[in-house]
């Protein structure tokens, strides 16, 4: 057992390829067989990865899934930022530019409603929750854009660690319910072109729920709705902690 | 040569990704603003250049897919590493707001999809490529 435990440590990667491997092997059995392919194997995979994410927390009491514990390690590696981000630009071979030119004008207005839109709900339920102060409102409102936003305008205006906390745990909830909402809802809003893709990445915003999403939805518009959802946390970033705050401020005062 | 294309591959996401930083650093922002879509844009700049100059051998290509390829099982990996614990049982207000926050848009994609002409699906689009090129086939999953 210690031998086989050391193997596959000092392998980390090769067997974190080796469980993923056999986790999408078994969602596709179970979208195949069991299901009779009305749910994709991806969504499947997707939903497996966070229910094993959700059982590693409760085990090892950390906060990062199942590379918390020791044989899993290499999961960090192989779905952390580098490789992740590695292949979603191998995916833009496949984009056709002459369908992502056609979407740019309401990609970039998708992003404008998809840092406002979050940012306005989130902050009407921190005020219905008894906030009352600019600078939490404006953190917990950020943190419904995506779990990246919310720390860094927390940081930004000096926000207390339990609405840093609050802040970011909404914004993981929306991208864990995109990953698992997206191929539920896929056809009746849509999302079946390029155009809905990019106009879909640019208004949810998260990177992880969108290509999740859009992987268990459809894998062809994955690139599409990635191109849009990158700039997204970076005008978020950029505007709630300036413009929208100023905003709130000027409404809720001081 | 196959490690031509990872490597091409590599050089935009990096490219991409500093690229990205220096415009965050430029705005005043802590974060990297569109390095990965600044990658992608170079990605496809550059396809586009090795096809016109007739560079675009079957060894750039696969190094490359293969990544692309690999992109869903990286996805289950990554979330595989969520807080989902933290997530779960925050309390009602991160329900709440995340519920809503994602409605929300979900609604507007299906409003701003139906403004205007309606696109053409991915199946038509490939049905026309396919039309075209009678030898491409699926892409693989």
């Amino acid at each position: 057992m210690e031998i086989l435990k050391h193997a596959l440590s000092a392998n980390a990667l090769l067997t974190a390829f080796a469980v993923v491997g056999l986790v999408m092997w078994l969602s596709n059995a179970i979208s195949k067989r069991l299901l009779f392919g009305r749910v994709h194997g991806s969504a499947i995979a997707i939903v497996i990865g966070l229910a094993a994410a959700f059982a590693a927390g409760l085990w090892t009491g950390g906060d990062k899934g199942v590379v918390d514990i020791p044989v899993f390690a290499g999961i960090g590696l192989m779905g952390g930022a580098m490789l992740r981000d590695f292949a979603i630009v191998a995916t833009a071979f496949e984009v056709d530019v002459v369908q992502a030119r056609k979407a740019g004008a309401v990609g970039a207005l998708a992003l404008a409603l998809g840092t406002i839109l979050p940012f306005i709900v989130g902050s009407l339920i921190a005020v219905a929750f008894g906030y009352t102060d600019a600078v939490s409102i404006t953190t917990i409102g950020a943190g419904a854009v995506t779990y990246i936003v919310g720390p860094v305008t927390g940081a930004a205006l000096g926000a207390s660690s339990a609405v840093m906390a609050l802040s970011i745990a909404t914004g993981v909830f929306k991208a864990v319910l995109v990953m698992v909402g997206t191929p539920i809802v896929a056809k009746a809003i849509g999302l079946d072109n390029p155009r809905s893709a990019m106009v879909f990445g640019g208004l949810m915003g998260t990177v992880s729920g969108v290509s999740g999403g859009l992987a268990a939805t459809d894998r062809r518009l994955v690139p599409y709705g990635a191109l849009t959802a990158t700039f997204h946390t970076g005008l978020g970033c950029l505007v709630a902690p300036s413009i929208l705050y100023l905003i709130v401020r000027g409404i809720v005062g001081g | 040569m196959t490690i031509s294309g990872v490597a091409l591959l590599a050089i935009c996401t990096l490219l991409g990704g500093f690229l990205g930083d220096l415009l965050g650093s430029a705005l005043g922002v802590k974060a990297n603003v569109g390095g990965v879509g600044i990658a992608m844009l170079l990605l496809i700049a550059a396809r586009l250049w090795l096809t016109r100059r007739g560079l675009m051998t079957a060894g750039v290509k696969f190094g490359v897919e293969f990544w692309g390829a690999l992109y869903i099982p990286i996805v289950v990996a990554m979330a595989a590493q969520q807080n989902v614990l933290v997530a779960a049982r925050s309390g009602p207000l991160v329900l709440i707001a995340g519920v809503a926050a994602v409605l929300v848009c979900f609604a507007t994609v299906a409003l701003i999809s139906r403004i205007g002409k309606k696109g053409e699906t991915m199946d038509e689009i490939e049905a026309k490529a396919r039309a075209r090129t009678p030898s491409a086939g699926e892409p693989t999953v």
